[in-house]
């Protein structure tokens, strides 16, 4: 069975799924009830630990949304155009559009239209929870295509305009392979890694890159790009779990680094229902660490209003409830301060590869 | 002896205004800030009484400057009566001096202390005199003085007296020097001036603020208070002290003609009552009735029926003027405001108005503020100590549509305005800042309240209904139709009926007839159902060319020409579904084409699914 026919078999059970919902409605109407669906509350409340599969997930707290209000009725409504747009403007034409164009898109559909691209967002994302399917099913894509992957893997990508195979070392620029928007074309062929480490900044991904640090400790090097793409994450677990290679995650020691580890590690609160295709559990911080900033007396700047904010609303979020995490988290909340991964420099710029990776590295056992 | 007399070397008599200076913080001048608002007050409130008193539309001007920090000039005039010359330095500079503290009326000021304290306020902390200008007509001359208080003597000091070219027709100016400090909000100057136009909304009061900021609250209207009238003070408000006083200066030769010249509701047959009950002859000199037939008389006062003393001697603002007042001053939706009739509290007629304005841009989170009045003048502090806020606490607002979490004050977009007027109001000091928890008084605010409040309620929750009717007809008319043919469109299916979803949503009776074959003739039914909350009943008409069979339950005919009107009662409780069942010997095709299901006796914003025909 080639790639090609298992796509035209996912869109037709998409163009089902969809229209099944469509036609809830439908029997609503004939059965003399309000039309209505009713869906998970996407709050930090309700999300909880799946115990099998060890990501967080959404809990049993439904909220409905019913004609009976105007902004229920006019959600059903938007739910209607969107659907019937999946269905006649994409998944009938072998179309996409991004986030961005299906807001626009929405300007001709009258009361139906989106007032901020957020709601429409929103919606895709409602729309994901109810079918169970995802955006790239509906042939939805993000605004940027997803990052950059560099490292001793072989790789081939179905594109639309035929197979491409590649080495991400060896066929790649400088930068190196760009992650499509829908990584389920891409099918893994050989490597030689002994883990993947993802990196939250570019200039941080560049220097590993620069200083060979794909080569001399056989690792796959994945640009986060700050609060990573679903196609980031989607790839790092599927390299995890097809390839079995462990992940560890590179960022600045700030409590918004915390949550990217989280989200590539545990899931979002906003995404929760995709958590167990996106999260990769396995997944251990490297750091920086709040003991890090501490130990190796990084360069720091003071937290800010925010930063304690976060940090405090961190300490409530049922994700980062492990002895670990509360002890960095306590610890950075008690010196003040945070530091940035790119502050190893400072120590000069062989410092993070030579030095500082490959001690956490053996403290960590990966490698 | 000799200790004695060495001792009565050292006693003497201490002077009113010697008692003010170390006592200021009695009369409102314990801070720097409220020094400030205490004598602008005490200027305004003469000003207002003056002009009221002659008849003039009030037109009063308020000017600070700051001099040096912490210490800056107060400018009052007004467009008033003026005051003759020999009475400006006792007026200004002589503490206890006026014409009201023997007066029953009611005004603004009543003892006389207010603006010979802010005198003796200024000059105690700037060291400067009060600098008056008062002219009595457009022809007279301007005077003008400069002066202090003897605080000793608590007699006048004239610094210096003039006649000065003022270009005012008449009025009165004031300058004051003061340690004081200026600052904006609710306890404030301009706060206080703003509370001030509200209830007294045909005067035209202007301010301009250190910064050169110029605010003018402008009247609302040119009609001027009726002039509360003088009466006689009634015996049940008169204290043993005040009648021993009353009895010693008196002029009449006896003690009946006494009672009924000197008290209100006092005539001939209840002078006699009171006598007999106090055992005094009639005909005894006032000046001969001792301590003990004293007390007695003041014992007869309170057993002999005496009727409640009269009530026209107040002067309402009025529920008009009130509204307008809240109107100017306030932006909001809705303003209910009412005037109870007076009542009599320890002898004394006192009458109790209240204002509620909602909406606008007042703030939903916060406390209502709360605008207390007595006598036409603005409560600024001991918000917590007065009756008014004690009656807003006793109502349990949440039955008026206003939250109140944990009781007391409730919260929402609101102002409350509370005005007693009273011959006498009772405060709980000698700053008047609030009113005395007298249970007459309590009870009457919050009849005030209560019935503005039912307004306010009954306002809202019209509101509340419209804007649910609203929202109803809009998701009716405008969303559910665009889903249906959305749906139909995206199935590739007919458009789905949405008048049953119509009928739950609105809470109507839905009426829907069906048709069915059977053999040569149709099974036809009528299926009821009562969506809403209340019980309804009405009556159902089939107007058709036919016999119907079978009918169950069985209707009235009515033959009308070549039709039968066939005609069921029916009545369905909240909830409630019914079904009427009939046979018709044609096809399904002529079935199809029977008329619309005709109800009678329902409104038609209650039904879905039939014609609604009243007669």
């Amino acid at each position: 069975m080639t790639v090609k026919s298992n796509k035209e078999i996912r869109d037709s059970t998409s163009k089902t799924t969809l229209k099944k919902l469509i036609h809830d409605f439908y029997e609503q109407f004939e059965s003399e009830t309000i039309p209505h669906i009713v869906l998970p509350s996407r709050t930090k409340k309700n999300i909880e630990l799946n115990e099998d599969s060890d990501v967080w997930v959404y809990g049993d707290s439904e909220s409905m949304r019913s004609a009976k209000t105007v902004k229920g009725a006019t959600q059903l409504l938007k739910t209607s155009y969107v659907v019937e747009l999946m269905i006649k403007g994409h998944l009938d034409q072998d179309k996409s559009s991004t986030l961005r164009e299906l807001y626009y898109i929405s300007e001709n559909w009258d009361i139906a239209k989106f007032n901020e691209q957020s709601e429409s967002d929103r919606l895709i994302e409602d729309l994901e929870i109810i079918t169970g399917l995802q955006r790239e099913d509906f042939h939805v894509r993000p605004e940027e295509n997803g990052a950059t992957m560099f490292g001793p893997i072989k790789i081939k990508e179905v594109t639309k305009r035929g197979e491409r195979t590649m080495h991400c070392q060896e066929d790649v620029g400088e930068a190196g392979y760009q992650i499509p928007y829908n990584v389920e074309t891409v099918q893994f062929l050989e490597h030689d890694a002994k883990f993947i480490i993802a990196i939250e900044t570019g200039g941080m991904y560049d220097r590993l890159i620069e200083n060979g640090f794909d080569e001399n400790f056989d690792s796959i090097l994945v640009h986060l790009k700050g609060q990573p793409a679903r196609s980031t994450r989607r790839l790092i677990k599927r390299m995890n779990e097809e390839l079995k290679i462990p992940v560890v995650v590179f960022t600045d020691g700030d409590p918004w680094s915390f949550r990217i580890f989280a989200s590539v590690a545990y899931g979002a609160i906003k995404s929760a229902h995709l958590s167990e295709f996106m999260a990769t559990p396995a997944a251990k911080f490297i750091g920086v660490q709040s003991t890090d900033i501490v130990e190796y007396e990084l360069s720091t700047d003071k937290l800010n209003d925010q930063d304690i904010k976060a940090l405090q609303s961190e300490l409530t979020d049922p994700r980062f409830d492990t002895e670990y995490w509360k002890d960095q988290i306590n610890l950075m909340l008690k010196i003040g301060k945070k530091s940035e991964q790119q502050a190893f420099a400072g120590k000069g710029l062989d410092y993070v590869t030579d030095t500082y990776l490959p001690e956490r590295l053996g403290e960590m056992g990966v490698g | 002896m000799a200790i004695a007399e060495e001792l009565a070397k050292k006693q003497k008599a201490i002077s009113i205004a010697e008692f003010f200076e170390k006592n200021r913080q009695i009369l409102g001048f314990d801070s720097v800030p409220r020094s400030l608002l205490t004598s602008v007050k005490e200027a305004v409130d003469n000003s207002l009484d003056a002009c009221e008193e002659a008849g003039i539309l009030p037109d009063i001007f308020i000017k600070i400057e700051n001099k040096s920090k912490n210490l800056l000039t107060l400018i009052v005039e007004d467009n008033g009566p003026g005051i003759v010359k020999e009475q400006i330095p006792k007026v200004f500079a002589k503490l206890l001096y006026g014409s009201r503290f023997h007066s029953m009326k009611q005004s603004r000021g009543q003892q006389g202390i207010g603006i010979s304290a802010a005198v003796l306020y200024s000059q105690l902390t700037s060291g400067r005199p009060a600098k008056i200008v008062s002219k009595i007509d457009k022809d007279a001359p301007a005077h003008y003085f400069e002066l202090l208080i003897n605080t000793q003597t608590n007699e006048p000091e004239i610094i210096k007296d003039k006649v000065i070219d003022w270009d005012r027709l008449r009025g009165t100016r004031i300058e004051l020097e003061m340690e004081a400090s200026y600052f904006k909000g609710r306890q404030s100057v301009s706060g206080y001036l703003k509370d001030t136009a509200i209830v007294n909304p045909h005067a035209r009061i202007t301010l301009i603020e250190p910064d050169n900021n110029k605010v003018i609250f402008e009247r609302a209207t040119d009609k001027l208070p009726v002039q509360p009238k003088e009466i006689l003070p009634h015996p049940h408000g008169i204290e043993l002290g005040t009648l021993m006083k009353m009895l010693r200066y008196t002029e009449c030769k006896n003690t009946s003609d006494f009672l009924c010249e000197s008290f209100s509701r006092i005539g001939a047959q209840t002078a006699k009552e009171i006598c007999k009950k106090s055992g005094i002859k009639p005909d005894v000199k006032p000046k001969k009735i001792a301590l003990d037939e004293a007390k007695r008389l003041h014992e007869a006062f309170k057993t002999v029926k005496i009727q409640a003393p009269p009530t026209d001697c107040l002067s309402p603002i009025t529920e008009e003027l009130i509204r307008k007042g809240l109107e100017k001053e306030h932006t909001v939706d809705f303003i209910e405001t009412t005037t109870r009739p007076a009542g009599v509290h320890n002898g004394h007629p006192f009458q109790v108005e209240a204002g509620i304005a909602y909406g606008g841009n007042l703030s939903k989170e916060n406390k209502v503020d709360i605008l207390r009045f007595a006598n036409r003048v603005p409560l600024l502090y001991q918000q917590g100590a007065c009756a008014v806020t004690h009656a807003v606490e006793n109502i349990k607002w949440r039955n008026y549509s206003l939250d109140q979490p944990g009781g007391g004050i409730p919260i929402g977009p609101a102002i409350i305005l509370v005005h007693v007027a009273s011959t006498h109001i009772p405060f709980t000091s000698e700053s008047k800042e609030a009113i005395a928890d007298v249970p007459e008084i309590i009870e009457e605010i919050e009849l005030a309240l209560k019935d503005v409040g039912r307004r306010l309620n009954l306002y809202l929750s019209r509101q509340d209904n419209l804007l649910r009717r609203r929202e109803k007809e809009e998701i009716i008319l405008k969303i559910l139709p665009r889903i249906a043919k959305k749906v139909g469109e995206i199935l590739e299916k007919p458009t789905p009926d949405i008048t049953p979803v119509v009928a739950k949503i609105m809470g109507n009776v839905f009426i829907q007839r069906s048709v069915k074959q059977n053999g040569k003739g149709c099974e036809v039914e009528i299926k009821l159902k009562n969506h809403g909350d209340a019980v309804h009943h009405f009556s159902l008409h089939e107007t058709i060319p036919h016999d119907i069979k079978s009918p169950s339950p069985e209707p009235k005919k009515i033959p009308l020409g070549k039709q039968n009107d066939y005609l069921w009662k029916v009545s369905l409780k909240p909830g409630e579904q019914k079904a009427i069942i009939y046979r018709l010997d044609i096809g399904i095709e002529e079935a199809s084409k029977l008329s619309q299901i005709v109800a009678e006796g329902i409104a038609e914003e209650h039904i879905t699914g039939a014609k609604v025909v009243n007669v």
